[in-house]
């Protein structure tokens, strides 16, 4: 036994079924006929016909008993597709819910990602304009609210079924605390992070055929350095983002407490890993992104071609959480303590 | 996959820190800086002592695998000297890859008991990147060789007991197939050392090669496959021996820095150092996974290009952030009054630079990665 940065037997089989799965019923024509409310109910029928929308939950409860590392490829095989359904959300309410129909994808199920406000209005909540059911919370508790969805919301960037929802209208039950609330938010951080190297490496490898077809000055422009060493920098990352989303689905499976040096770099916490890989990925996938797009010259932004639509979304899927800048400061609270400046706004327990 | 560490490997890892903490003094670690010579024989020999050089050169089958990168991540991460060891274990790694049986027994035990260090004649003063265009001639001499020529960068040649050195035995085969690598003793007569003094501290060397006779017991590997024993060498040295982890060293002195500074509390300078902790975590990553592939028996020698640039990049951004963040302070060296982190940040400013270049550019690994990895066309090059 050691060390081994390398996927399961199983994890694997779930990999070129997933993958399989999402480029032959989701190929990027789906996502851009979901646009702009970016939800396509009959994809989201083929996710629960293959048991999907359940699979984290224990099999006690009627689930797949996945585990995280096992929901990190699912979601990775979904970001290669920008496959718009609402899976991320759905996988994490439904491991604090674990109620039939959400185990079964019957009823779509979210995780409002910033608390209430004081009016208790879930601002923006991620598949809030599809989500029968949403969990969040409300003050200190963790609540779920059942409630028929508005079935649209404002256009936006990422052509993300966005919603505000309330919190205290419809039929709200309290089932936690904020605890288990940070735990189910680190869930979808890992998941989102999983889900941003598959957008990562499909944006890349959209630059690469395209550089390899595109004939400029008689020779193809993926023949020119420039444009082979803006490309050459994505493969690390991409691996990067995924190793690290899998060591923080690793450390949120484990029983005892992680650890958190970086004198040492011996950072085992999930919470904390969760949050590195999500502002890794986001990264990664704001890059890749961003390269690949560059590549394909003026066609790059011309709506018929699909790199738009993984640059959209790969700024739009992270943002609906949080400025990464600010998500730093609340890492680095983690790893050195809060700060001590008077009136700093990022001070820790802000949120 | 599994990022836990068998108990084994942690006790290990243990011992790794044990040793370091027993053998290198602050003193040594000074010495080093003002000689610019990184390399530490008692750490060496204490190592060796206890099995750990043998337990980590790469493809002997005597240690855990991974403990190959964790030897390497622990001396880096505590700033420990690598430059002569990372060498060493390298070569070993070759020696037992493409070497005879007569050449592992004579030179497996010296490297392996920490007492003898290995210098690589590779670069030439015209040929650095372009390294298959190396003109340093190995001539054919009734039953041995004839070798004249000069070589760049031939860092510990002044403290090596063994040089590995490419040179060109066929002059009209395409230009990776005359190459033959040869592995000699450092005494051979014929071979001088002038020192190279850097900005990124290290001492380097040109050596210079002139009549030197060798027999045909000194070729590495095949006559005319010099470049086949290179491609061995890369794959065991890119991403996995130390490189790879500058960053952890840094971002520790920095935040103690900062804290005693004040600095810590510093929304920019939370937020930066925030992304080098994750940076230093992904490139810890990366090396696992090399280090992995290594200890399979594989040759990962695109994973080596991709974590040798991203660790290397990622590196000079953190020393660049840091120096800033620092000011004035930042701009003060080794144990000046006032100096951020005792000067630990000018010396890591200006060392980052160094490691985006040597043991493969960042430009050369991106070809690589661009050719290899992602099927691009190869560029405008012979």
């Amino acid at each position: 036994m050691s060390v081994d940065p390398e996927l399961s037997d199983d994890q694997t089989a779930i990999r070129d079924l997933f993958v399989g799965f999402f480029a032959r019923e989701a190929p990027a024509s789906v996502a851009r006929a979901s646009e702009p409310l970016g939800f396509d109910p009959t994809l989201w029928a083929q996710v629960r016909e293959i048991g999907a929308p359940g699979m984290g939950v224990p099999t006690v409860f009627g689930g797949g008993g996945a585990t995280l590392g096992d929901l990190a490829v699912v979601t990775e095989a979904l970001g290669r597709s920008i496959a718009p359904v609402p899976l991320v959300e759905h996988l994490v309410a439904a491991r604090l819910l674990a109620t039939p129909d959400v185990v079964s994808g019957d009823a779509v199920a979210t995780l409002a990602l910033r608390p209430a406000t004081d009016d208790g209005t879930w601002r923006l909540v991620p598949a809030g304009a599809v989500a029968d059911v949403v969990v969040g919370l409300d003050g200190d508790e963790l609540v779920v609210v059942r409630a028929a969805p508005p079935g649209s919301g404002p256009r936006n960037h990422a052509s993300a079924p966005l919603a505000d929802r309330s919190a205290r209208v419809g039929v709200r039950d309290v089932i936690g605390t904020r605890a288990e609330f940070v735990r189910a938010r680190d869930e979808w951080k890992l998941l989102l992070a999983a889900t941003l190297a598959g957008l990562a490496d499909a944006a890349l490898d959209l630059g690469v055929e395209y550089v390899k077809s595109r004939q400029q000055f008689g020779v193809p422009i993926g023949s020119f350095q420039a444009v082979q060493h803006g490309l050459a920098d994505l493969p690390a990352l991409i691996d990067g983002a995924r190793l690290l989303a899998h060591k923080a689905a690793w450390a949120g499976e484990r029983a005892e407490p992680g650890r958190c040096d970086v004198d040492d770099n011996d950072v085992t916490d999930f919470s904390t890993l969760a949050s590195m890989a999500l502002l890794f990925a986001t990264d990664t996938a704001g890059r890749a992104t961003d390269r690949s797009l560059h590549f394909h010259g003026g066609y790059g932004f011309s709506a018929e071609y699909d790199i738009q639509l993984y640059y959209r979304r790969a700024r739009g899927w992270p943002l609906v959480f949080d400025d990464p800048g600010r998500e730093c400061l609340h890492l680095a609270d983690r790893l050195w303590g809060p700060s001590t400046r008077a009136g700093d706004v990022h001070a820790s327990g802000s949120r | 996959m599994d990022f836990e560490l068998p108990p084994p490997t942690q006790e290990y890892r243990r011992q790794i820190k044990r040793i370091i903490a027993e053998t290198v003094t602050p003193a040594d670690i000074d010495l080093q800086h003002e000689t610019g010579t990184f390399n530490c024989p008692a750490l060496n020999r204490a190592l060796a002592e206890h099995g750990m050089i043998e337990r980590a050169v790469p493809g002997l089958g005597v240690g855990d695998p991974i403990e190959l990168w964790m030897l390497f991540n622990e001396l880096e991460k505590a700033a420990a000297p690598i430059d002569g060891l990372g060498v060493a274990v390298m070569i070993a790694g070759v020696v037992n890859h493409v070497g005879t049986e007569a050449q592992k027994q004579q030179i497996l035990p010296s490297i392996l008991s920490g007492e003898a260090l290995v210098c690589m004649g590779l670069s030439e003063p015209d040929h650095g990147s372009d390294l298959a265009s190396v003109t340093t001639r190995a001539v054919r001499d009734g039953d041995g060789w004839v070798i004249n020529g000069a070589k760049m960068w031939t860092t510990m040649a002044h403290e090596a007991r063994w040089l590995v050195l490419l040179t060109r035995t066929d002059i009209d085969a395409p230009k990776h197939r005359g190459l033959t690598m040869f592995m000699l003793p450092m005494e051979t007569p014929g071979i001088t050392v002038e020192p190279v003094f850097t900005m990124g501290t290290e001492r380097t060397n040109a050596t210079f090669y002139a009549d030197v006779r060798v027999g045909d017991e000194w070729v590495l590997g095949e006559v005319n496959g010099g470049w086949q024993v290179l491609g061995v060498a890369l794959a065991f040295e890119r991403g996995v021996m130390g490189g790879t982890n500058p960053g952890v060293p840094l971002l520790r002195r920095f935040g103690a820095w900062a804290r005693e500074a004040g600095i810590i509390d510093d929304p920019i300078a939370r937020e930066r150092m925030a992304r080098v902790a994750i940076d230093n975590e992904v490139a810890a990553l990366l090396t696992q996974r090399t280090a992995s592939i290594a200890a399979k028996g594989g040759l990962p020698g695109l994973e080596g290009s991709m974590t040798k640039v991203f660790a290397s990049e990622a590196y000079v951004k953190a020393a660049h952030w840091f120096q800033e963040l620092a000011g004035p302070d930042g701009l003060l060296q080794l144990h000046e009054p006032g100096a951020a982190a005792e000067g630990w940040i000018e010396a890591d400013a200006r060392h980052a630079p160094v490691t985006t270049i040597q043991g493969g550019t960042s430009e050369i690994n991106r070809n690589n990665i661009a050719e290899r990895h992602l099927g691009l066309p190869r560029s405008g090059r012979e």
